[in-house]
């Protein structure tokens, strides 16, 4: 994965496939503490503790296809490199918030990459799925919903082409007024 | 600053658009979108299709994801079902290819062979 927004992508697509009915991203950039923080929380299925404790093993997977499950081996180590770490809540029946913390200023932190894109790709794959996004710096919070994407388009569905297209944009000017100036990589 | 309050607008258009073309769904094309998928550059291919399917007013092509395929070392995966069921695969996309698919494909009916899973086992044999 070359930035953090595969990541997410990566992530969410778990949430995707284990009976949520919605998925809540959250990325919060502190430059106080210079900690920038991602989360991925779902109400699906959810995992017993000792399944939590078996994801970080790339050779743990629920799939029969194959042997091998890399998307929680690859984020804890992409955290792990850049001065961070990730940590797995989850409880069965009531669904899985996975966290993974970087430091703003390491070397080895990956670019947040094109978060906008992951969003919009994710709904346009997931349509009735209900998505929310928020962002946050030290002073201010954005907020994102599905919900509120719906009351404004009524019947027309939300993977249509057109609002997928303008989704993307808005995210991603979001994204760049919240951590321009705090994340090098977000030119404001 | 781009707003929800614009959407209402763009739904607009968007539904006087519908009414002008056919609604039988013609192609459906899905996108593997697993660890590897992602990893290989499967999201940017994703939003390719999505934004040419706009870009070419084809509303009645639908642009889907799944999960791993099972070849990951052909990753990003495509599939392209056409209205009869006939499924074409696509491996090792990128974004200009997408396009490529879409014009060739997608518009004029013409699989574009030498990008399908098909084209790699010939060239192998």
């Amino acid at each position: 994965m070359t930035d953090l927004s595969l990541h997410l992508m990566d992530i969410m697509q778990n949430s995707a496939v284990v009976g949520s009915t919605y998925i809540e991203v959250g990325i919060k950039a502190e430059k106080k503490k210079n900690l920038l923080t991602l989360y991925v929380k779902d109400d699906g299925w959810g995992m017993d503790e000792e399944t939590v404790r078996k994801v970080s093993d790339p050779f743990y997977t629920t799939r029969t296809t194959r042997k091998a499950g890399l998307g929680i081996p690859l984020l804890r180590m992409s955290a792990e490199m850049a001065g961070g770490g990730i940590s797995i809540e989850s409880e069965p029946g009531r669904g899985t918030t996975v966290t993974a913390v970087y430091e703003i200023d390491n070397i080895d932190r990956k670019p947040l990459g094109d978060v906008g894109e992951t969003m919009a790709i994710s709904i346009m794959g997931n349509p009735e799925l209900e998505y929310h996004l928020l962002l946050s710096n030290d002073d201010e919070e954005y907020v994102f919903r599905t919900e509120d994407v719906r009351k404004q388009i009524g019947d027309l569905p939300i993977n249509d082409t057109v609002i997928i297209g303008y989704l993307k944009e808005m995210i991603s000017e979001q994204v760049n007024r919240i951590f321009g100036g705090i994340l090098n990589e977000i030119i404001s | 600053m781009k707003s929800l309050a614009e959407l209402a607008e763009l739904r607009q258009k968007s539904l006087d658009k519908m009414n002008m073309r056919n609604t039988d769904t013609r192609e459906r094309i899905v996108v593997g979108m697993a660890t590897c998928g992602i990893a290989a550059g499967a999201r940017p291919v994703m939003n390719t299709f999505v934004e040419e399917v706009n870009k070419r007013h084809l509303g009645d092509v639908s642009v889907g994801m799944t999960g791993c395929m099972g070849m990951c070392a052909l990753e990003p995966m495509v599939d392209v079902y056409d209205a009869d069921g006939t499924k074409t695969t696509y491996i090792h996309m990128t974004p200009e290819k997408a396009k490529r698919v879409v014009a060739e494909h997608i518009v004029n009916g013409q699989p574009v062979e030498e990008f399908t899973i098909t084209a790699k086992d010939q060239n192998n044999a």
